[in-house]
């Protein structure tokens, strides 16, 4: 059963949680409770919720990391909950030096989620909300039965990334009554008012009328259209249109909102970890360390910036970031001039002591995710000092190689792989394909492939969903193909893209 | 103390049971559980345990990594593949792995209870069970017989910096009470239960690579299985053409000679090895003999039923002969044994058409529980 803070683990928490405000931090009230290590796997195998719905993928994550702590391969020090109050979860046999690295970590996680813009439109209750999920789904497996539920489950987690990540911060689709006025307001097809009879011909020529006739003609055919403009969040589109009985939608409703809740967590990964890493690398350097504890610090922060090599650790690549950019602000190096110089020598001596860089991190963290991070941030000094490369699959020798060490195609590559969690984007472009109600996606093919086996496999389970045949069009060594799945069997086609 | 997670996990287990049996053929024919991990565990990929999404194919996309080497570099196994694993899990969901380790007695269970082999009835001798010392873990408390020299100087080094009393000029370490570790062991329960397995190949030149894939493949399964049914097996290996000779594991999986088939060779060397090596009033053994069933003459075949009548099969526990199909063999050979020896109980044949064949195969031979 998870315990409360023991009197003494109280005192330093309280301790660094004062280091954490003097440093400015600015956090939830953050509540910290004690497991013993199988607790904690369980926890963690529920993705950090102590309540979450049955279903046999948290039992897979279970098995992984008690086997993988049993074995002693890895340990998990510290979990976190984007939740107000926000939750952290000790390790009971954890030595108080890790305690208080850990704590000063979860409060650079906490400012984290309550500062940084994509989280402000997650749910801050996300404790409680997860407790009714697995209400409702508990109450469908009683009334339909564990193996449909779970199987319907199965299929809405194949599809659960097909969400439009940016949706909570732009609103796609206008408000019907506005779009209807404004087109009203826009259609000109009768001309403009004319006064004068002989003046007809002047104000509104023939060729205007058929322009704004045509115009509005093709407004009708898109408004046939359907969906009118392709539509990313496909796990929505479903919800609001796929057949689905009463348990299934509230399911898929639910398999939906949890994905939107995590989203904001993979957009910042490499921040998240870099922002808590630098915060508790700063606090316990400065502050909490004791001398006895520096070599058991020393030892349990590599590890955790440790990467194993080829690997890009984000908990590395984020602090050290971090660290450039606050350096470069003290020493104003940025700006035109700083752009503009070529000169070596002054490049490494520049220091203008401007001292903005405390300042500067703070606003980093509140209004960059890792893509636009990693896009402003990333520096081909940088780069090359953390001896970054691409790294790639060689058919001739099979096996992974490193490939590039060029700045531009490294940063590139990073971006790339940040894009849409570096996955695929897919969205519904036609629910009644062909005319007779089938579902259409298409691929926006960025020069990789889709994995065949996956993608006929998460057909299968959208057709289940969507009852009726579903396509897919991608590319496939660069020729278009159409995937096709009837409820019954797979075709592929040639298409021209 | 059950926890919440209990029933989640037990689930998965009994789904990862059902994908495996469902799968186990295929993974026979394949041969995608060849190549032991470590010492006992081996990694047996479960592919729908991932729920399918739409992703990109690995192989074409790379990524970025971080650390030393050069362009053109490769990257040693295991390192840069896509996914997530280190120490520490956030606070998000991390990408699930595609692979669940199960250890070889695991799986030999499995094969057991889909293939319903029955137990092994041990032959003759007596099971004597010898107790072994197992040094498993380090202690704080223990004999000074069994210190760890090592992890005490350590200790007591760690100790001395943290103190300050470390003088690197001077470099004395005086270990307390505190810094000293203790070596702990276990007492383990060894059954003294002999077996030993001899693989007899055919290399002659009609036995091509795919012919070799399946002997291998057989061969790891009925390895597994007797792995399990006795503790200390042996296995020696047997190449022949015209003549035999013995080899080690690597050599008879890799060799390919060519030239004529002599059976009775081999079958001479096996027996040699048993009259010299293994009594057989104190061993389980095993021949199994893999050819494409091509032999020399009608006499050497004589000659070979001749000699497992007489000096083999009344040692033996079972003889085991697997035929593999070959574009070349005739396949006479096991029709001659069928003839001669196929009414003896503790004879096994098995023809092998393909890869899809192994799973009967393996059957054709553990199914008799000998």
């Amino acid at each position: 059963m998870p315990k409360g803070l023991t009197p003494r683990l109280n005192d330093l928490k309280n301790e660094i949680e004062g280091y954490a405000r003097e440093f400015g931090l600015d956090c939830f009230e953050t509540v910290f409770e004690i497991l013993s290590y199988d607790e904690l796997n369980m926890v963690a195998s529920y993705g950090g919720f102590p309540t979450r719905y049955p279903h046999w993928r948290w039992g897979m994550e279970y098995e992984q990391l008690s086997k993988s702590y049993e074995y002693g391969l890895s340990k998990i020090y510290e979990l976190v909950i984007n939740n107000d109050p926000c939750y952290a979860y000790l390790l009971e046999a954890n030595a108080e030096i890790d305690q208080k690295l850990v704590m000063a970590h979860v409060y650079g996680h906490c400012d984290f989620f309550k500062n940084n813009f994509s989280f402000r439109h997650t749910n801050r209750r996300m404790i409680d909300e997860m407790a009714n999920h697995a209400t409702r789904v508990r109450r469908s497996i009683d009334k339909i039965g564990i193996e449909k539920v779970e199987d319907f489950i199965d299929r809405c987690l194949s599809l659960e990334n097909l969400i439009d990540q940016h949706a909570p911060h732009i609103r796609r689709n206008p408000d019907p009554k506005l779009a209807e006025e404004q087109s009203k307001a826009n259609d000109r097809v009768g001309g403009f008012k004319v006064d004068r009879e002989y003046m007809r011909g002047f104000v509104n020529p023939q060729a205007f009328l058929d322009s704004q006739r045509k115009k509005v003609e093709d407004e009708k055919a898109k408004a046939k259209k359907f969906p009118e403009r392709p539509q990313r969040d496909v796990l929505l589109f479903l919800l609001d249109h796929a057949p689905l009985e009463e348990w299934e939608f509230d399911i898929l409703s639910i398999v939906r909102e949890e994905a939107y809740y995590f989203a904001p967590q993979g957009q910042t990964k490499i921040m998240n970890e870099g922002w808590a890493s630098y915060w508790h690398s700063t606090i316990m350097t400065t502050r909490a360390l004791r001398d006895s504890e520096i070599i058991d610090y020393a030892d349990h922060h590599s590890g955790v910036m440790g990467s194993a090599p080829g690997r890009l650790n984000p908990y590395k690549i984020g602090i050290e970031l971090f660290r450039d950019i606050e350096d470069r602000w003290n020493k104003g190096r940025y700006g035109k001039d700083w752009d503009e110089c070529d000169d070596l020598r002054a490049r490494r001596n520049w220091d203008k002591k401007l001292g903005n860089g405390r300042q500067k991190i703070f606003e980093v963290r509140k209004h960059y995710n890792d893509i636009t991070f990693i896009d402003e941030f990333l520096t081909p000094e940088f780069a090359i000092e953390q001896k970054m490369f691409t790294y790639g699959f060689n058919e001739k020798h099979n096996a992974w190689e490193i490939m590039d060490k060029e700045f531009r195609k490294v940063k590139a590559k990073l971006l790339q792989s940040l894009t849409n969690f570096g996955q695929p984007v897919i969205e519904i472009v036609d629910a009644n394909d062909d005319n007779k109600g089938e579902l259409r996606l298409a691929h926006k093919h960025e020069g990789t492939d889709l994995k065949g086996d996956y993608a006929r496999e998460t057909l299968r389970n959208l057709q289940s969903l969507w009852r009726r045949p579903v396509t897919l069009v991608t590319k496939s060594e660069n020729k278009g193909i159409a995937l096709r799945f009837d409820g019954t069997t797979h075709t592929e086609k040639k298409v021209e893209l | 103390m059950a926890l919440r997670i209990d029933q989640d996990h037990s689930r998965f287990k009994q789904i990862v049971r059902g994908k495996i049996k469902a799968n186990l053929r295929k993974y026979v024919q394949q041969g995608e559980m060849i190549g032991k991990k470590g010492k006992e565990t081996i990694s047996i990929p479960v592919p729908f345990i991932d729920i399918p999404h739409f992703k990109y194919g690995s192989k074409e996309q790379g990524g970025v990594g971080q650390g030393k080497g050069e362009v053109g570099d490769q990257l040693s196994p295991g390192e840069g593949k896509p996914g997530d694993g280190h120490g520490k899990a956030g606070e998000g969901e991390g990408e699930h792995a595609l692979e669940v380790d199960i250890s070889l007695d695991e799986l030999a269970q499995i094969l057991g209870e889909e293939l319903q082999l029955p137990n092994i009835q041990h032959k003759g001798t007596e099971k004597i069970v010898t107790q072994k010392i197992k040094y498993t873990g380090i202690h704080t408390i223990g004999p000074e017989s069994l210190r760890h020299f090592r992890r005490t100087y350590k200790q007591a080094m760690k100790r001395q910096i943290s103190m300050g009393t470390y003088d690197p000029n001077n470099p004395v370490i005086v270990p307390v009470r505190e810094d000293k570790r203790y070596r702990t062991y276990k007492l383990e329960n060894l059954p003294e239960t002999n077996a030993v397995i001899i693989y007899m190949m055919d290399v002659s030149g009609s036995m091509g690579d795919e012919q070799k894939e399946i002997v291998r493949i057989e061969s790891f399964w009925l390895d597994t299985w007797l792995r399990h049914q006795y503790k200390g097996l042996e296995s020696r290996y047997i190449i022949h053409d015209a003549v035999a000779r013995e080899v080690d594991r690597e050599t008879f999986f890799h060799t390919r000679e060519s030239g004529g088939t002599m059976i009775s060779s081999a079958y001479k060397l096996c027996r040699d090895i048993i009259k010299a090596d293994y009594p057989a009033s104190s061993w389980n053994i095993y021949p199994i003999h893999f050819s494409d069933g091509d032999n020399w003459s009608a006499d050497d075949t004589r000659l070979c039923v001749e000699m497992l009548k007489t000096d083999i099969l009344p040692t033996v526990n079972q003889f085991a002969y697997g035929q593999v199909e070959s574009p070349y063999g005739s396949g006479q050979f096991i029709k001659d044994l069928r003839e001669h020896v196929g009414d003896q109980a503790n004879v096994a044949l098995s023809e092998i058409a393909d890869k899809d064949a192994i799973y009967g195969s393996i059957k054709d031979f553990l199914g008799k529980g000998r």
